[in-house]
């Protein structure tokens, strides 16, 4: 019997003789006999707890890349969470709540998602927040819906310095007649190049949606883009690195209608790729074609400050095939991770990641630039916290001969050639560990062993 | 309650960092950097204090640890705590997902072993992880249904046909896949009328999609006859698989005809609701709609090795990476724990507990499909008590007070002042009883004192909130302080 059935033997019985059954078997009839299983599933187990432990740590011992020094980035990093926060994540108040529909005994959940949607809001220069999206690349995937459905219009520019794995996410959600994406080359600099968009931007656009930081880790200029999309009238759509966000111009002050990105970032652990949460912020002008939840403050009957979900008339359950999005679970639980660890570092630790990502990874940069054969992919364009460099040998070499040193050294961009590799350093990687990583890049490079 | 906003005061931090021990680079050029923005306008607050003000947030808030979740379609069951334990191993949690297949071998083992057993589960033969949650998993099912017609040179099949009963995700997919919903009426039983679906079924049919058993809990006993007539039609089938937990080890959804289904991880399979997410819907399919699977999938090689294989037709991808890892493993843990026989176990205790919850709350209430047994759940109508007065938002808000969670209300929509309840396998029977007694009282109370239910809540954090004042006066984030306030 299972620990977590309390009736399925003990009570069986007289419960039954409530129900009027003789037996299970009777509850079985609305369930025609060609269609019931004739056998057990083909299932192992059961395990018991001890065994369920052992079997893990099995398959996590065959993990080899866990724990690796990380300098790999490309939508995904490893960044320090402070002890506390898990502390809240496994608070039964908060991971075993239901959605907040019957608001009056979920404000705890309601407010939280407020003073999240608040936090969104401020970093990223926007209005509002709604209260999450299932990842960076689906958000952006929506924003590119919305942009339409404000607009009118059917065509979106995408940046083609955009994340791959995004802009494969926009293409799925966009795989729609009626709908098209073009897709904007990046110049020699690595960005957008003004003038391209300036040419393809008309009055079919919607919306231009450019990364900030792009994916290559370089720093996009918004404000002109935002004043030409805007001189047609289209909106500018921003995928911002939350992390980049204490230090570079916020992409609301640059004049984007919509900002989406990744939370991972601020207090998720990497757990090969989910749960994550994406985040969407805009206009207030905006929020009534926004998708998924959002939540307002309010007043109950005595007065008292509360919070409910709002503007639902938007949303599948009420509008069903007429909704903005057809969202229905988000990521409750990684948008209060992220809200916990934005209270934990509050404005100057947040500040202190940002500038830490910014100084370590130029130390690398710089350290790896030594090394004869190594060049920058896009000359002195500035970046943030993620560069991209082509090596003298394959970046693949490169990076099973670093992983065999306990380092998992970057992201492959075959897409750029065939020694070109994408490398980040966060806060949690010190001085030795960046001299290490040159060092043995070095060696290799030089075709020695390290 | 205050807001993180309000316990704010300069210097305040909640962590410690090390220094920095590198050389600082020079500053971002100005048309780039925040200096002329100010600050970002985050809290400023001491560790203590942020534990604090979520640990008092938290106890506004009802959950399962605390008690039953009798919520209809949404399967609210107790959550294993290994199972918490489990998934945040740092050789499981630590892992970046490009990191090499060589480096990752656990992982993907665990993964393809739990498509293998969802494969098992639902009777069919290939399975994607990634969809982040039901809707998504929909997304992704009609997806691949569109990608077989257009393989079949069948573009123009755009009509998704489902019953007014269907859950509201499933005609915002339906657009959100360039489909046109058509709908399908349901008989006096509450199941799927058939001459209507053969009415409506044909040339551009794209797909029928139901929930089965559907949202009223009754299982759509005549269900090889509907599949039937879709396949002739040259449409394909859908099922949604929200109610999965009434059927595991008893029926699949492979066997009636179905060509493809979504799983609820979070309902069926017990992984944390998490006040709203991260769910996760995997995608089962039979051989016709393999092919077509989002990529990445996980594939065994020769050598006995696991790696991630972009498939040829894919329709391509729905998120960034791979899934929802982290609930995966919740799932799979949940699965190796019962077994079979623990699965079985699950969907008989579900039925017994809901038939047995109908049995005593049908004299109280009105019951308008009360034609046998049901499925985990069943569905109530608030009529008798809206006659006094009474309506079915009143009734859910008076059992806030009696300190039990609401049912679903107001659904499926082919109910009058629907109540639509399960209780799941994992309530024991003084939860049971305690609801049911809940539920008599304020039957009651409706005729004798309605102002005690109509005022309702009294014993809650808050009273009755004003949602249109929340929609007139929008308020959705803290206003900036005051310049001149102390930042």
């Amino acid at each position: 019997m299972s620990r977590f059935i309390p009736d399925s033997r003990t009570n069986r019985e007289d419960m039954l003789r409530v129900i009027g059954a003789e037996s299970f078997q009777d509850l079985l009839k609305p369930v025609p006999e060609k269609y019931r299983m004739s056998r057990p599933l083909d299932l192992p187990g059961p395990l018991s707890e001890m065994e369920l432990v052992r079997a893990f740590r099995e398959l996590a011992g065959r993990n080899l890349g866990a724990g690796m020094v990380c300098f790999a980035g490309g939508g995904a990093y490893d960044h320090f969470i402070p002890a506390a926060l898990d502390h809240i994540l496994l608070r039964s108040e908060f991971y075993t709540a239901y959605t907040p529909y019957q608001a009056e005994v979920s404000q705890g959940t309601l407010q939280a998602i407020f003073e999240y949607q608040t936090m969104i809001a401020r970093l990223t220069g926007m209005e509002m927040a709604n209260a999450s999206m299932y990842d960076g690349g689906s958000a952006a995937a929506e924003a590119c819906m919305m942009a339409m459905r404000v607009t009118g219009r059917n065509k979106v520019l995408v940046a083609g310095s955009l994340n791959p794995r995004w802009l494969g996410v926009i293409r799925t959600y966009i795989r729609r007649k009626d709908l098209q994406l073009d897709e904007v080359p990046f110049g020699s600099d690595g960005t957008l190049d003004l003038k391209v968009v300036e040419d393809l931007a008309g009055d079919d656009t919607a919306a231009v949606l450019v990364q900030y930081p792009n994916y290559f880790g370089l720093v996009e200029d918004l404000e002109p883009l935002a004043e030409t999309v805007h001189r047609h009238k289209g909106l500018l759509i921003a995928a911002a690195d939350p992390v980049a966000l204490p230090l570079l111009r916020s992409p609301g002050g640059a004049g984007a209608d919509i900002v989406v990105g990744e939370g991972q970032s601020m207090g998720i652990p990497l757990s090969y790729g989910g749960p994550y949460v994406g985040f969407m912020a805009s206009t207030v002008k905006l929020a009534r074609k926004m998708p998924g939840r959002i939540i307002g403050r309010t007043e109950d009957r005595a007065g008292q400050t509360g919070y409910v979900m709002t503007l639902q008339t938007r949303e599948q359950h009420i509008r069903r095939e007429k909704a903005t999005s057809n969202i229905c679970s988000n990521q409750a639980l990684m948008a209060l991770a992220n809200t916990v660890y934005l209270s934990l570092m509050g404005e100057e630790g947040f500040r202190e990641v940002s500038s830490q990502c910014y100084h370590r990874s130029h130390y690398l940069e710089e350290g790896l630039m030594e090394i004869p054969g190594v060049s920058r992919m896009f000359g002195d364009t500035p970046f943030f916290r993620e560069f991209v460099l082509s090596f003298p040998v394959p970046a693949e070499e490169l990076r099973g001969r670093m992983l065999d040193e306990g380092i998992l050294a970057g992201v492959l961009l075959p897409e750029l050639g065939e020694g070109a590799m994408l490398i980040t350093a966060t806060e949690k990687i010190n001085r030795s560990q960046l001299d290490d990583y040159v060092r043995l890049s070095s060696g290799i490079c030089r075709g020695g062993v390290s | 309650m205050r807001t993180i906003f309000d316990i704010c005061s300069p210097g305040r931090i909640g962590v410690s960092l090390p220094g920095l021990d590198v050389p600082a680079h020079e500053g971002l050029p100005e048309n780039l950097n925040r200096e002329g923005d100010g600050g970002a306008g985050l809290p400023r607050a001491s560790e203590g204090q942020v534990m604090r003000h979520f640990i008092n947030l938290g106890s506004m808030n009802y959950h399962l640890d605390k008690g039953m979740y009798p919520l209809g379609s949404c399967t609210m069951k107790y959550n294993p705590k290994l199972h918490e334990n489990l998934a945040r191993m740092e050789g499981l949690a630590g892992i970046h997902p490009l990191c090499p297949d060589s480096h990752v071998q656990g992982t993907l083992e665990l993964m393809h072993h739990l498509g293998e057993l969802l494969c098992e589960i639902t009777g069919f033969q290939g399975v994607s992880l990634q969809p982040a949650a039901g809707a998504q998993g929909e997304f992704c099912g009609i997806m691949l249904i569109k990608s077989y017609h257009e393989s079949r040179n069948e573009p123009h099949r755009n009509e998704v046909l489902m019953p007014d009963s269907a859950h509201g995700t499933n005609p915002a997919t339906s657009t959100l896949a360039d489909c046109v919903v058509v709908g399908v009426e349901s008989n006096e039983q509450g199941l799927v009328d058939p001459e209507d679906l053969r009415r409506k079924a044909g040339p551009n049919t794209a797909a029928f999609m139901l929930t089965n058993p559907n949202t009223l809990g009754l299982f759509e006993s005549h269900i090889g006859e509907l599949t039937s007539i879709v396949h002739e039609a040259g449409g394909l089938n859908y099922m949604d698989g929200a109610n999965m937990n009434a059927l595991l080890g008893i029926a699949r959804p492979g066997d009636m005809g179905f060509d493809v289904c979504h799983l609820n991880l979070h309902k069926t399979f017990s992984t944390p609701h998490g006040g709203g997410g991260p769910g996760s819907g995997p995608v089962a399919c039979n051989g016709k709609l393999a092919d077509f699977l989002p990529e990445p999938v996980v594939v065994r090689e020769e050598d006995g090795s696991f790696s991630l294989k972009r498939s040829r037709d894919s329709f391509g991808r729905l998120l960034a990476f791979h899934g929802h890892i982290g609930v995966l493993y919740r799932a799979y843990a949940y699965i190796m724990s019962l077994g079979a026989e623990g699965l079985r176990e699950v969907s008989e205790a579900a039925l017994i507990n809901a038939n047995y919850l109908k049995a005593r709350l049908s004299g109280h209430f009105d019951n308008p499909f009360d034609h046998g047994p049901c499925m985990h759940e069943f569905v109530l109508s608030g009529d008798r008590q809206a006659k006094l007065g009474v309506k079915t938002l009143d009734i859910a808000k008076r059992l806030l007070d009696y300190g039990i969670h609401a049912p679903t209300v107001y659904f499926p929509l082919i109910v009058h002042e629907a109540l639509m309840i399960e209780p799941t396998e994992t309530e024991g029977l003084e939860e049971l009883d305690r609801f049911v007694e809940a539920m008599i009282s304020i039957a009651k109370e409706a005729e004798e004192k309605p102002h005690l239910v109509t005022d309702a809540p009294v014993n809650t954090p808050v009273l009755r909130l004003d949602e249109v004042k929340a929609v007139k006066d929008l308020c959705l984030v803290e206003p900036a302080a005051e310049e001149g306030d102390p930042e």
